[in-house]
């Protein structure tokens, strides 16, 4: 294990992207940063800038408008890239199935490594995802190329 | 000095929803917003027209995750009127200890991300941790922790038991006191005045006039609550006062929220003192025919759903209008004469939820002469998607 690969195991840095949902998951990814959950402990830090991040944690279904949004963002992301889905809407599309205006989940836009159900998800059940998304770079997963 | 154009969105740090905000910005001060909603538009209403009121139910709490309580209690109300159905008196108190216990999720949320907008993490940090002694009761009294569908078209769900009863007036009255010390800090400490004092004013009379609702108005000393003038479910039954602060600025409508937090609590602790006995729910027909309207207000301010039926099971026309909405072009006016930095602090001090805002039309708004324009999505096209 490389020393890049230490510190990716060690501090993996996320980026929030929140698509059109509901804000339910949105509060659900903050309180999991917060005092009670604290997913900190994990070296995990909230970053404001797609060119600093490793994890890119999308909640909500992703609308037409946002999904070229999203791909461009995906796209600043350096190498290699873990994408977290958040959410039943981000999974499948939720009670927006059948909305012309939205994908039926965030991997008919970009690649997925972890999908993480529930509406909203505790966040007792995010950490559990984040911490299988490590667990899987520690495995050598093929990063975001599928 | 020429005006410079600077784009804050879809993926911003300071926008925790994605939406565009272009500023006209001459140096440090900006002259002119135009804001570009309709990122976060889902086509709701159109849905709303393929579902029964039970799956309406669901769709109606997915517009807003943070005030659902609100939606559904005013989706609830709406298909209630059009179906002339009761509500028994015991679900009424339900509904209000519910409404509120996610009003007070939602301001302490506010507040926090508002702290942490100004850079003051130490006070987000202990706004949240308060907050999931809020969330952690609702979870008991509904069964989840953020969307938990308590309110049914006809009643509530489930009934409060006497020992969440004595948890909730053993805690709440120790949230109180923490609060009031957070009231403390908010109007003491430099850190947060300075960035909110004489930031982001705005009159009264402005503000009425352009159609703004909720604590945004009540902090430009406009006596607008919809619980008072309005009174819904058991608010007529219940004694409380309606908070409003004269100054207009960032800092009186954040302290709005500070203040409805504390006197929302009482209200919790009234109706669960005076909670009558008897059933929880009643039943509703499921074929409807009539028209209905609810008026709820949420945490952001006046909710509305208007529903037509025509005796089938799904509703012909279901209209929502939203607080976030009425708000924009008050905030627009609001950042004209401020400085750049300040943008996150006043656009935060309106508490958008653009999850609200966007349902059905791309509408665009004309900052400077106050008019709406509908744009057709061809226009958009040639204007603003440039390959």
């Amino acid at each position: 294990m490389g020393i890049v690969q230490w510190a990716r195991i060690k501090s993996p840095w996320i980026l929030h992207f929140p698509s059109p949902g509901c804000n339910g998951c949105d509060i659900e990814v903050l309180a999991a940063l917060t005092p009670r959950y604290d997913v900190e402990r994990f070296g995990i830090l909230l970053k404001p800038s797609p060119r600093h991040v490793d994890i890119l944690i999308v909640t909500g279904a992703v609308s037409k408008q946002v999904a070229r949004r999203l791909k461009r963002i995906y796209e600043q992301m350096p190498e290699p890239k873990f994408v977290i889905a958040v959410g039943t809407c981000a999974v499948n599309g939720n009670v927006f199935q059948g909305s012309p205006f939205v994908y039926e989940g965030v991997d008919r836009v970009i690649p997925v490594d972890v999908y993480i159900p529930g509406c909203p998800p505790r966040p007792e059940a995010i950490i559990h995802g984040i911490v299988t998304l490590i667990k899987k770079i520690k495995g050598g997963g093929n990063g975001g190329r599928k | 000095m020429p005006a410079i154009s600077l784009i804050v969105g879809p993926q911003h740090p300071a926008l925790h929803e994605a939406e565009r905000f272009l500023f006209k910005v001459e140096g440090e001060t900006v002259i002119d917003v135009i804001p570009r909603i309709g990122y976060m538009h889902r086509g709701i209403e159109k849905l709303m027209e393929t579902k029964t009121f039970i799956e309406g139910l669901y769709l109606a709490e997915r517009i807003c995750g943070i005030c659902n309580v609100a939606h559904t209690l005013c989706f609830a109300e709406a298909v209630e009127q059009a179906a002339d159905v009761e509500v028994p008196p015991r679900a009424k108190y339900l509904r209000v200890i519910a409404h509120e216990l996610n009003r007070l999720h939602s301001h302490l949320l506010l507040l926090g991300v508002a702290a942490e907008l100004m850079g003051f993490e130490t006070l987000f940090m202990l706004f949240w941790r308060d907050r999931e002694l809020v969330m952690s009761l609702f979870e008991e009294l509904t069964g989840n922790r953020v969307i938990s569908a308590y309110v049914r078209v006809g009643g509530v769900t489930r009934d409060i038991s006497p020992a969440l009863v004595d948890k909730m007036k053993d805690k709440l009255p120790k949230l109180y006191k923490r609060i009031e010390r957070y009231k403390k800090v908010l109007s003491e400490d430099p850190t947060f005045t300075t960035r909110t004092m004489d930031v982001g004013y705005i009159s009264g009379s402005k503000l009425l006039a352009l159609g703004a609702v909720g604590p945004t108005i009540r902090g430009s000393g406009v006596k607008i609550d919809l619980r008072y003038t309005d009174p819904y479910e058991a608010y007529d039954e219940i004694p409380f006062k309606v908070i409003t602060y004269k100054e207009g600025d960032s800092w009186a409508r954040y302290m709005v929220r500070v203040d409805e937090c504390l006197e929302l609590i009482n209200i919790i602790l009234y109706a669960l003192d005076h909670l009558p006995q008897g059933p929880i729910c009643t039943k509703v027909p499921r074929t409807i025919e009539g028209k209905g309207e609810g008026r709820v207000e949420a945490p952001r301010g006046e909710v509305l759903h208007h529903t037509i039926w025509r005796g089938g099971v799904t509703p012909w026309r279901h209209r929502v209008r939203t607080p976030t909405y009425a708000n924009i072009p008050g905030v627009c006016e609001m950042f004209k004469g401020y400085h750049v930095a300040d943008i996150p602090v006043i656009l935060g001090s309106i508490d958008p939820c653009f999850a609200c805002t966007d349902r059905t039309t791309v509408m665009l708004l004309d900052a400077k002469s106050g008019t709406r324009k509908t744009m057709t999505i061809g226009e958009i096209k040639k204007k603003y998607w440039r390959r």
